[in-house]
């Protein structure tokens, strides 16, 4: 499994400096032009002062550029008290000399122009303060303050112009921010002094949910992504989602993974999903899907691999204990931290920061799959190509990770069943449907595999029951009337069961009359037996007894023609 | 905060309470910062004569105070007495604005 990494900065030509900021020195392709000041624009609230912040705090401590932060807007303690909730401690970073903020206070109101004038003391005060850390990074929040405070726009355009040669001239990396204007990048149309590279940060409410996206619109001399790359600002500062192109050029596994349930298995060739291919399980609402994803999950987990699960409806608390209850121990591989949850409700944010959200859970947990439960409320949550386009993204993305992902996606009934609202269907590889099946007023599940790339499975209904062992799948009974499944399956079952029975009775009955007739035969054929010995026993015996007096007449006759001395006395024989 | 360089031109006549006290922050010896000291002494002598006391300070011998004394511009000049404190930037060329940022046309009777 390819480790995700979110991308890394590639060196080429330009010289950049690194920004720190997660996922943006992939779009820059780097990072920031070294020794050259960027422009940061953007409303109010987009975030610009954090990623100001965080390029000097990150270069003080991961690449040992200290830093300046020139603060228009800002007071000091302010400053410090916004970005500790992000665990960034300021006060230490200067005790530490890796950090110096200078704050420039113009109160517009106080100042009166009388004639000529230049901003030496600005220069000054940056010099100061770059020289007491030796910075290499400088940032300047923002200058829109000092023109709103100035009103001689002769001198100060010829001073900015002088500030951006000058800052060049130090060869610090610099970040000046500005307001966002009407009809152009910047109110004071600061983007005509910055020409090297300007970055745009959105914060959009689109449907009461917010977005901020970021844009370089301009880098000279150095490739860069053009898209708008949502950003999210959370307790690590700002991350950047790369939306790479991923294309289809992931590499693909041949291995198998169970999806826990072994009939599913054997449906789906029977060896379960593929490594890193996309499943969806779909069906109308209560039918299982959130249980068929604890079994993959705990299949996984029992593996020792870790898996992400992230819920859009449901709290962790709540699918721990209803998996428990149908003896899916889901706790014990959340103990091991096997399994991470995490929970949000899909219009908690739009759809760009679940993405980032859901980009850096996998970064930090590494799983080898991720569950998400259900897709479909992302339709609630964006405009449906919106969250379509959300869904490729993270999918390529997870492709290309050799992440497996488990969708779960919740089907309207009055649609037809094979009708996702997401339009995702084309890009899973494993979809699963189940359907409720109505009948003799029962509701019951029928699973199906609509389709599973890449594999011979099952065209068959099974039957989906869940018990208090989990999911198990049954044969389904195809009658006149369509599959059987339910009460009319036990039914069924029954008749089948009578039928055997009967059989069965009458099988013995034939049996018992062929043992009889046999028997009934053998004792004839034994009497008969008899009879024949007794006959011929007595008739060998009449017949000794008539040979007897036939032997005894002849010799009577013998005697006695011997006695009467006849001629002719008959021979002994015969 | 030591200034630099004082000026001190001053008469007797008034007491010091209605002492004019400013302070003009300058970066070296620029045609700006010539202009405005040399404006500042003229609008004081025609206004403030014998009343006034100027500090000049230069920030680029020390620029610890342009941070410390939150100066951006140069020149500024900065009217520390009488209260309240007045900002005014720029070499005070524009003499009518300048007066009506230090409240000096009405403070004292003209006699331009």
């Amino acid at each position: 499994m390819a480790k995700w990494t979110g991308g890394g900065p590639s060196e080429r030509g330009l010289d950049k400096v690194p920004t720190g900021i997660d996922g943006l020195d992939e779009v820059l392709d780097g990072g920031l032009p070294s020794g050259r000041p960027t422009l940061v624009c953007g409303g109010a609230g987009c975030g610009k002062t954090l990623f100001g912040m965080q390029f000097l705090v990150r270069g003080a401590l991961l690449h040992g550029e200290p830093g300046v932060f020139i603060a228009f807007e800002e007071r000091p303690e302010d400053l410090a008290a916004n970005v500790a909730s992000l665990g960034i401690e300021l006060d230490d970073l200067q005790a530490r000399g890796l950090l110096a903020i200078d704050h420039i206070r113009v109160e517009p109101h106080e100042i009166v122009e009388s004639g000529e004038y230049d901003l030496q003391g600005l220069f000054l005060r940056l010099g100061l303060a770059i020289d007491t850390v030796g910075a290499k990074r400088v940032v300047i929040d923002t200058l829109e303050v000092l023109l709103g405070g100035l009103s001689n726009y002769g001198i100060l355009r010829a001073e900015l112009r002088r500030l951006f040669a000058w800052l060049k001239e130090r060869g610090v990396s610099a970040i000046i921010t500005a307001e966002r204007g009407e009809g152009r990048l910047t109110r004071h149309g600061l983007e005509e002094y910055v020409s090297d590279c300007v970055i745009v940060l959105d914060h959009r409410v689109l449907e009461q949910i917010s977005t901020r996206r970021l844009r370089v619109v301009k880098y000279r001399g150095s490739t860069h992504g053009t898209n708008e790359y949502p950003f999210l600002i959370d307790r690590d500062g700002i991350t950047v989602l790369p939306i790479t192109g991923a294309g289809l050029a992931h590499e693909v596994s041949d291995e198998r993974v169970s999806s826990g349930v072994a009939r599913l298995d054997a449906m789906l060739g029977g060896q379960g999903y593929y490594r890193g291919s996309t499943v969806l399980v779909s069906g109308t609402a209560g039918v299982g899907k959130s249980t068929l994803a604890a079994h993959f999950v705990d299949a996984t987990c029992s593996q020792g691999e870790r898996v992400l699960y992230m819920s859009f409806e449901e709290a962790p608390a709540q699918i721990l204990r209803n998996m428990h209850t149908i003896g899916i121990e889901l706790a014990a591989h959340q103990a091991a931290g096997l399994l991470r949850f995490a929970a949000a409700r899909p219009t908690a944010w739009g759809l760009e920061t679940h993405l980032v959200v859901i980009h850096r859970l996998v970064r930090e947990h590494q799983p080898s799959a991720v569950v998400l439960d259900p897709i479909s409320t992302f339709v609630d949550a964006g405009a449906s190509a919106d969250a379509h386009d959300m869904l490729v993204r993270l999918i390529d993305a997870l492709k290309g990770s050799g992440i497996t992902a488990l969708l779960t996606s919740l089907t309207s009934p009055k649609l037809a069943p094979e009708a996702t609202e997401v339009q995702v269907s084309s890009m899973v590889d494993t979809w699963l449907l189940v359907k409720s099946i109505e009948v003799d007023g029962e509701r019951n599940r029928g699973l199906y595999v609509l389709k599973s790339r890449g594999m011979a499975h099952s065209n068959q209904v099974r039957e989906f029951v869940i018990g208090a062992g989990g999911v198990s799948l049954l044969d389904v009974y195809v009658g006149p009337e369509g599959v059987v499944t339910g009460s009319a399956r036990l039914a069924q079952e029954a008749r089948e069961r009578d039928e055997a029975h009967r059989e069965a009775l009458e099988r013995e009955h034939v049996q018992r009359l062929l043992e009889r007739r046999k028997a009934l035969h053998r004792e004839q054929l034994a009497r008969l037996e008899a009879e024949l010995t007794a006959e011929t026993v007595e008739l060998e015996r009449k017949l000794m007894e008539s040979r007897q007096r036939a032997e005894a007449a002849r010799a009577d006759r013998r005697r006695m023609a011997l006695a009467r001395k006849a001629d002719r006395v008959p021979s002994e024989e015969s | 905060m030591t200034p630099t360089a004082t000026e001190t031109q001053g008469g007797s006549t008034n007491d010091s309470t209605d002492k004019w006290n400013l302070r003009l922050y300058i970066a070296g010896d620029s045609p700006n910062s010539r202009a405005a000291l040399a404006n500042l002494e003229q609008l004081c002598e025609q206004y403030l004569p014998g009343r006034y006391e100027i500090e000049v300070v230069d920030l680029i011998k020390d620029p610890v105070l342009a941070r410390d004394h939150q100066i951006v511009a140069i020149p500024t000049l900065v009217r520390k007495l009488p209260e309240p404190m007045r900002r005014i930037i720029g070499d005070l060329s524009n003499a009518d604005k300048a007066l009506v940022a230090l409240d000096l046309s009405c403070s004292t009777p003209g006699k331009p």
